[in-house]
């Protein structure tokens, strides 16, 4: 009796991952030199199949920079590392080797053990333990993924971030948050009217966003955390364009309180609202800069859509993008040397990057109805919204337009990407 | 495999327990139908048209919807990233000012659009202003800002589906709507 309940108490709650798909992802293109890798398939405990191993391997191949190498022939399949056998793994061209174990603790706990280890200079590059529930062995397969990449890359990993994004199917407008392989989607809000421009705070605990429930954009902030929120603006007119200063105190947003559509910033609390640019037409996207001292932002004043920045102290602003007609949508990289954006060129609209040192433009993907730029953390990759075979599709590209993968959901249209922070 | 399985129901268990908790939230973001208390004051002023059309003419006919009348006509059309509006339409806007001035007690709602091309925010910014070109035109020929409310639609609600220029053409566009429509 208990277990029939038990049951479809699950069956209930799972409703929303049945109605939405998990993500899957399709790596389309490589970096120049990919390190090969050998990821084996961790001890487990009374011999169960590991899961670990698969999903670090995914993670690094996915992220484009690793080739990860058949273990299967290898006959000695080390788990700690008295059992490694450095030439087995030399043989077969692997530069880095990846063992472990999972052992049973008492009180249903696991103890994850892994070791990295340079194949070639047979010596040991990281070594790590975690002692985890069972629930979170996919979690704790992506921490060992960030350790990897990070010790063979020099670049901090993102296989533990989350991604926010749109999807619409049925008629029904969906905000999700899932992995950033795709897995375990969790929808935020859902609503028969629209919902744009997902934000995430710095922290990774809220998202603002747009919502045109109440028949024209308002602006909302949500805990994911607790699931409560609240408005944060609903002035008349336009309420749109949400983005978090880098402090996680102020919002800068879209109002077209006054007239047409200008920029304001806003405590996040929703008081202290500051008009932030003042022209005769469209200012919108607003975008902080990672030092928070700049704001840069969209606007037709020259006659089409340009990016211009405005400095958050002064109000100073000035042009930035000048090559082409449209050029919308800015992102700042974290390290804050890149502009992404979106560009229009003769065969469509895509996702373009421009130094901000030097101001050369170079346009990055090979999609032609691209919209809604978003920087991983680390700035290596850009994950964007586009159209692939008419449907609503989310695609990423690396900065350097060599990594390119295809993010598809089985169901419906997705939209509007939003790369958070690492989740905790 | 029965370990994978384990793993797939732990962690739907896990999220289950996540999606519960927004489920929790006192209230969620389900969509909020329109306020409905507009459709009797509605009938009321259409009912006021009509009688008032109807003196003059005899016919009982609505000439916000009679399709003879260049009052049934309520769509301005405009080109790409722009929000001018052009001289094919002077003569709609026109009889609709008039006919307002002379329904003070009147009031239209103007929804701007935009084609799928480009982002969605300079969308919503560009169909506001569409919806704004149409309100100070009317403005322009007396119509008092009381009797008019804008409203975007941005690029999120298409009257035509298809991903060519003629969809493009017709989703580029202000409609101007009366009490009820």
């Amino acid at each position: 009796m208990k277990n029939i309940r038990f049951i479809i108490t699950l069956v209930i709650l799972m409703l929303p991952r049945l109605v939405w798909g998990e993500l899957t992802i399709e790596v389309v293109g490589g970096a120049a030199q990919q390190i090969p890798i050998a990821v084996v398939p961790f001890s487990q405990p009374n011999n169960q199949a590991d899961n670990i191993a698969t999903v670090i391997g995914a993670d690094l191949r996915r992220s484009g920079f690793f080739r990860v190498l058949e273990t299967r022939g290898v006959a000695n399949q080390p788990h700690n590392l008295t059992e490694v056998k450095y030439s087995d793994w030399a043989n077969i061209q692997s530069q880095a080797l990846t063992i472990g174990s999972v052992e049973s603790l008492p009180g249903n706990r696991l103890r994850v053990s892994f070791r990295l280890l340079d194949v070639l200079k047979q010596n040991q590059l990281a070594a790590l333990e975690f002692n985890i529930s069972p629930s979170q062995q996919r979690t704790t397969a992506h921490r060992i993924a960030d350790i990897i990449y990070e010790k063979l890359t020099g670049e901090k990993g993102v296989f533990s971030t989350r991604i926010a994004y749109i999807t619409k199917a049925n008629g029904r407008y969906s905000l999700q948050v899932a992995d950033a392989d795709g897995f375990n989607p969790q929808t935020v809000v859902s609503s028969k009217e629209p919902l744009i421009s997902p934000s995430w705070s710095p922290d990774g605990t809220k998202l603002a966003y747009v919502s045109f429930e109440k028949k024209k954009p308002v602006i909302f902030i949500q805990s994911l955390v607790s699931g409560q929120r609240y408005v944060l603006a609903n002035f008349k007119g336009n309420n749109s364009a949400p983005s978090w200063s880098p402090d996680g105190n102020r919002l800068a947003i879209v109002l077209t309180y006054s007239a047409n559509s200008q920029v304001y910033t806003i405590n996040s609390d929703g008081t202290g609202l500051k008009q932030l640019t003042s022209s005769n037409g469209i200012d919108t996207e607003p975008v902080w800069s990672p030092d928070g001292s700049l704001i840069y932002f969209t606007s037709n004043r020259g006659g089409g859509p340009q990016i211009y920045k405005v400095s958050s102290a002064s109000g100073d602003v000035k042009r930035v993008t000048f090559e082409g007609s449209y050029n919308v949508t800015p992102r700042i990289s974290p390290d804050g040397k890149l502009l992404a954006f979106i560009k229009q060129g003769p065969d469509g609209f895509h996702v373009a990057v421009q130094d901000l040192n030097s101001g050369q433009v170079q346009v990055l993907s090979d999609t032609s109805q691209d919209e809604s730029p978003s920087f991983a953390p680390n700035g290596r990759m850009i994950i964007y919204a586009t159209n692939i075979g008419g449907k609503g599709s989310l695609a990423a590209v690396s900065a350097d337009g060599r990594v390119k993968q295809r993010l598809s959901d089985t169901l419906g249209d997705v939209r509007e990407p939003a790369w958070g922070s690492a989740s905790n | 495999m029965k370990n994978t399985l384990l793993v797939i129901l732990l962690a739907s268990i896990i999220s289950a327990c996540a999606s519960s908790h927004v489920k929790e939230q006192p209230k969620p973001a389900e969509t909020v139908t329109a306020p409905k208390q507009e459709a009797p004051a509605v009938k009321e002023n259409n009912q006021e048209a009509t009688s008032s059309s109807a003196s003059q003419n005899t016919l009982e006919v609505n000439p916000l919807t009679d399709p003879s009348n260049i009052l049934s006509k309520r769509s301005v059309y405009f080109d790409f990233d722009k929000y001018e509006i052009k001289p094919e339409f002077r003569d709609l806007i026109e009889a609709h000012a008039k006919y307002l001035n002379s329904h003070p007690a009147l009031s239209v709602r103007i929804e701007g659009n935009a084609d799928e091309r480009g982002s969605r925010e300079y969308n919503l910014a560009l169909g506001q202003e569409r919806a704004v070109s149409v309100r100070k035109a009317l403005n322009l020929l007396g119509v008092s800002d009381k009797q008019i409310e804008t409203v975007s639609n941005g690029k999120e609600k298409p009257k035509a589906s298809g991903h060519d220029e003629a969809s493009w053409a017709e989703n580029r566009r202000s409609d101007i709507f009366y009490p009820g429509e």
